[in-house]
C-alpha cells in the first residue's frame, strides 16, 4: 500500500523527534514537557515500524510493543510526581520549581 | 494455528537475577503483614536476598551460558557486576535502615523499589540484546524516580524526583532513537549481529551505526552524569534523601557503566576509532567541570555530587584507554568507588538527626575531635577519593591513568593527573573543617544506630582491603573483561 | 497519501510544543497519535496500530487529559524562555538537522525507491507474527516489561498515595 519508499518515514520520525526534543529543551510547563517526551517515543516508534517493514523483520514491531509498555510505565510514575510536587507547591511551571533550573 | 516454540529455558544464568526478583516481590507481600513504624525485619528479608543472589553469582564463575534465544548471557562479566551490584544495593539497605527512622519517610515500599532497582541493574549488565538493556535501565530509573520522590512532605525530595525523571526519560528517548537506527542498520538487536555489521556492513550500515552510536552516548552520558550531560545531577543528588543518594552514585552509576561498556566494547568496538575521540573530549570535560565546580560547594552532598561527575571522568579515560587493562580498570574502579562513596554518604547519615540534616559543612566544624570514629571514617573516604595511598582510590586511579598511558594518551593522563590534584583541595578542605575549626554539630553516638555502623565497618574494610591488597582484586576484575573481548 | 498524512502529523506535533494551554497540546497530541497510527497501519503494521489507539490514544491520553483537569491548569502563567535556553534549542536544533540530512542523504540508499514495492508476506504485522516473535525470541524482554509493570505501579502508588499522619 506504501507508494513512498520507508526511508521517507524514517526522516519523519526523526523530525518529529526533533520537534519533542525542542518541545523538551523550550517548554517550561512540566506537562507540556512530559508530552513532548512522549512525542519524542513515538516519533522512534515510527522509525522502528519503518524498518520492520523495510527489512521485514517483525522484531521491529516487537519494539514497539515495548516501548509503549515503557511509555506507559513513565507515565504513570511521572504523572504521579508531578501530582506530588503540585500538592506541595501548586505550580506545573518549571520556573516556580527551583530546582529545575537547568 | 501456528504452534510456538517458546525457546530453551537454562535456568542457571537467571538465577541471580530470580532470586533478587523473588526478594523484592516477598518484601512485597511482606510489607502487607509487617507493623509499622519498625520497617527493619523488611529490611534484613532484602539484605538476605541480595547475599544469597551474590552468592549465587560467586557460585556461578565458573559457568558459562546463555538462555532465552541467547537474549540473557552467564559471564562473569555479568557475574563481577551482579556481585557488584547486591553489594552495592545491600550496603544501602544498611544505611536506609537507621537513616528511615530520621525521616518521615514510613514505608516498606522503599525497600521495594530498591530491590526492583536492582534487578534492572543486573538485567543491564548480564543480557547482549539492546531492548532487554532498555527495558532493565528502565525498571532500574522507574523505581530510582519514585525512590528520589519518596519522602512526599519534603519538597526538595518532590523535585528531586522530577528533574531527574524529566531528564531520565528525555535520555531514554535519545538512547531509544539509538536503538532504532541501530536495528534499522542490522536489523537485530542483538549486540553480536550489530558487532558483525559495525565490523563489515556496507558503507550505509555503518553510517546509520555510527549516528546510533552517537545517539546511544548521548543517552549513557546523561545516565553516568557526564559532561555536559550532568547539570541534572547535584540538584538531584542534593534534593533525594541521602541514603537514596548514596544507590545512585553507586549502584546507579555503575549499572550505566556496565551496559556502556558492554554496549561499546562487545558490539561498536569496530567502530573505537570514530567514539573513542569523542569519548576522550567528553572525559576531558566531565573530570574538569565535576572538580572545578566542587572546589567551590558549601553543601556535602552537592559537594560529593560534582565528585562524583568528575569520578566518572576518570572511569570515562578508562573507556578510552580500552584494552583488557582500561577495560578491568574500570571495573576495578566501579567496586572501589562504591565503597568510597557510600561510606562518605553514611557518615553524612551519621551525622543528621531528625528533622537536621546537617548538610552543610559549617555544621561539620569539629566533627572529627568530638566524634573520632566518625572523622577517621571520613578521613580514609575522602583520603580514597582524593586517591591518596594506600587506599583504594589510589590503587584505583594508578590502574585507570596507567592504562591511558600504555595505550599511549599522554595528555590524557596528564590532564587526569592535574585533575585529580586539583580534587585533594576540596576533599581536604572537609577534612580541614572537621578537624580545625569549632562550632559545629554534635553527632549521634554511633553505637545508637548499629546498621549504620555496620555499612561504616563495611565500606571502611572494603576500602582498605582494594587498596592494601589489589591485585588479587584487580585480576578478577582482568577475567571479568575476558569474556567481552 | 503519505503526504496527505505527514503534513499534519508534522503540524500537530508542532501544536503539541507550541499551545499555550496543556489541553490544547493533549488534544493535540492525540490527533498526532492517530494519524501515527494509520501510518503504522499504511506500514503493514496493523496489530500496532490498534494498540497505538487503544493504549495511547485510549489509555496514557486519558490520563493526561485526568491529571490536566484534576489540578485545574488554566490559570498558569504564561511562560518565558530564557535567552539561553533559545541558543541551546537553536544548536541543539542544527545538529540534529544535520543527522536528519546525513541519514536521509547518505545512509538510507540501500532502502528501495519510490515505486519499488517491496513484497511482504501476507501475515507480516498480523497479530500471530507478532505474539511468535514476541514469545519466542523476545521472551525475557517480555518477562522483563511484568517487572517493570510492577515497579511503576509500586513507584505511582508510593508517590501518589495520601500523606499517611
Amino acid at each position: 500500500m506504501t507508494t513512498v519508499p520507508a526511508s521517507w518515514y524514517v526522516v519523519l520520525g526523526i523530525l518529529l523527534f526533533t520537534i519533542g526534543a525542542l518541545g523538551v529543551l523550550v517548554r517550561r510547563n512540566l506537562i507540556i514537557v512530559f508530552m513532548a517526551i512522549e512525542l519524542m517515543l513515538n516519533a522512534v516508534n515510527l522509525v522502528f515500524v519503518a524498518f520492520a517493514r523495510q527489512q521485514q523483520a517483525m522484531d521491529g514491531q516487537v519494539m514497539v510493543f515495548f516501548v509503549m509498555t515503557v511509555a506507559a510505565a513513565e507515565a504513570a510514575v511521572g504523572l504521579a510526581i508531578i501530582l506530588a510536587v503540585f500538592r506541595n507547591r501548586e505550580t506545573v511551571n518549571a520556573d516556580e520549581v527551583n530546582l529545575l533550573r537547568w | 494455528m501456528t504452534t510456538l516454540a517458546f525457546p530453551d529455558v537454562a535456568w542457571l544464568p537467571l538465577l541471580p537475577l530470580m532470586v533478587i526478583g523473588a526478594t523484592a516481590l516477598l518484601v512485597l507481600v511482606a510489607d502487607l503483614f509487617s507493623e509499622g513504624p519498625d520497617y527493619d525485619a523488611l529490611g534484613w528479608l532484602g539484605l538476605i536476598g541480595l547475599i544469597v543472589a551474590a552468592v549465587c553469582a560467586a557460585l556461578l564463575w565458573n559457568q558459562s551460558g546463555s538462555t532465552l534465544a541467547g537474549t540473557l548471557v552467564l559471564d562473569r562479566y555479568g557475574l563481577f557486576f551482579t556481585i557488584l551490584f547486591a553489594v552495592g544495593s545491600g550496603l544501602t539497605l544498611l544505611l536506609s535502615m537507621n537513616y528511615l527512622e530520621t525521616t518521615d519517610i514510613r514505608s516498606g515500599d522503599y525497600y521495594t523499589l530498591l530491590l526492583f532497582s536492582t534487578v534492572g541493574m543486573v538485567l543491564m549488565a548480564t543480557s547482549v540484546d539492546l531492548i532487554v538493556i532498555f527495558l532493565g535501565l528502565e525498571v532500574m530509573s522507574i523505581a530510582a524516580y519514585a525512590l528520589a520522590g519518596i519522602w512526599r512532605t519534603q519538597v526538595r525530595s518532590n523535585e528531586a524526583a522530577l528533574k531527574y525523571f524529566i531528564l531520565g526519560a528525555f535520555a531514554s528517548g535519545f538512547l531509544l532513537l539509538g536503538i532504532a537506527l541501530l536495528f534499522g542498520a542490522s536489523g537485530e538487536t542483538l549486540l553480536p549481529r550489530i558487532g558483525e555489521v559495525a565490523a563489515t556492513g556496507t558503507g550505509e550500515q555503518r553510517l546509520l551505526v555510527t549516528i546510533g552510536a552517537a545517539l546511544l552516548l548521548v543517552g549513557f552520558g546523561f545516565k553516568v552524569a557526564a559532561a555536559p550531560f550532568h547539570s541534572w545531577a547535584p540538584d538531584v543528588y542534593e534534593g533525594a534523601p541521602t541514603a537514596v543518594t548514596a544507590f545512585m552514585a553507586a549502584g546507579i552509576k555503575a549499572a550505566a557503566f556496565a551496559a556502556f561498556v558492554r554496549v561499546f566494547v562487545d558490539s561498536l568496538g569496530p567502530l573505537a576509532g570514530d567514539w573513542r575521540g569523542a569519548l576522550w573530549i567528553l572525559a576531558v570535560l566531565t573530570m574538569t567541570v565535576g572538580n572545578v565546580s566542587a572546589l567551590v560547594q558549601r553543601n556535602i552532598k552537592r559537594l560529593l555530587a560534582y565528585s562524583s561527575i568528575a569520578h566518572a571522568g576518570y572511569l570515562l579515560v578508562g573507556m578510552v584507554a580500552g584494552g583488557e587493562n582500561g577495560n578491568a580498570a574500570v571495573l576495578f574502579y566501579l567496586a572501589v568507588y562504591t565503597f568510597m562513596t557510600v561510606g562518605a554518604f553514611a557518615v553524612v547519615i551519621a551525622l543528621g538527626r531528625r528533622g537536621q540534616p546537617h548538610e552543610d559543612l559549617d555544621d561539620w566544624a569539629g566533627v572529627g575531635l568530638r566524634s573520632p570514629f566518625l572523622g577517621f571514617a571520613m578521613t580514609v573516604f575522602m583520603l580514597s577519593l582524593a586517591g591518596v595511598p594506600p587506599l583504594a582510590g589510589f590503587m584505583g586511579k594508578f590502574y585507570l591513568f596507567s592504562a591511558a598511558l600504555e595505550a599511549g594518551y599522554v595528555w590524557l593522563t596528564v590532564i587526569a593527573v592535574v585533575n585529580s590534584l586539583v580534587s585533594v583541595y576540596y576533599y581536604v578542605g572537609v577534612l580541614v573543617k572537621m578537624y580545625m575549626a569549632e562550632g559545629g554539630v554534635e553527632a549521634e553516638a554511633t553505637s545508637a544506630r548499629p546498621y549504620l555502623f555496620a555499612a561504616l565497618v563495611a565500606t571502611l574494610a572494603g576500602t582498605f582491603l582494594l587498596g592494601l591488597f589489589p591485585t588479587p582484586w584487580f585480576e578478577i576484575a582482568r577475567r571479568s573483561v575476558e569474556s567481552l573481548i | 497519501m503519505f503526504f496527505l498524512l505527514s503534513v499534519p502529523l508534522v503540524l500537530f506535533s508542532l501544536g503539541v510544543v507550541l499551545a499555550r494551554s496543556p489541553v490544547r497540546s493533549a488534544l493535540s497530541l492525540v490527533v498526532a497519535l492517530f494519524l501515527l497510527a494509520v501510518m503504522f497501519f499504511l506500514l503493514d503494521a496493523r496489530m500496532i496500530a490498534a494498540l497505538q489507539v487503544i493504549v495511547y490514544a485510549g489509555a496514557i491520553m486519558v490520563l493526561f487529559l485526568f491529571v490536566i483537569m484534576l489540578l485545574n491548569l488554566q490559570h498558569e502563567p504564561v511562560e518565558t524562555a530564557r535567552p539561553g535556553q533559545r541558543t541551546i534549542a537553536g544548536a541543539f536544533a542544527v545538529v540534529f538537522a544535520l543527522v536528519l540530512g546525513a541519514v536521509a542523504l547518505r545512509g538510507l540508499p540501500t532502502m528501495p525507491g519510490p515505486g519499488v514495492e517491496v513484497a511482504v508476506t501476507p501475515s507480516f504485522g498480523s497479530v500471530e507474527s507478532l505474539a511468535e516473535r514476541l514469545f519466542t525470541r523476545h521472551a525475557l524482554a517480555f518477562e522483563v516489561t511484568s517487572v517493570l509493570l510492577l515497579g511503576a505501579i509500586v513507584g505511582a502508588v508510593v508517590l501518589a498515595r495520601k500523606i499517611p499522619r
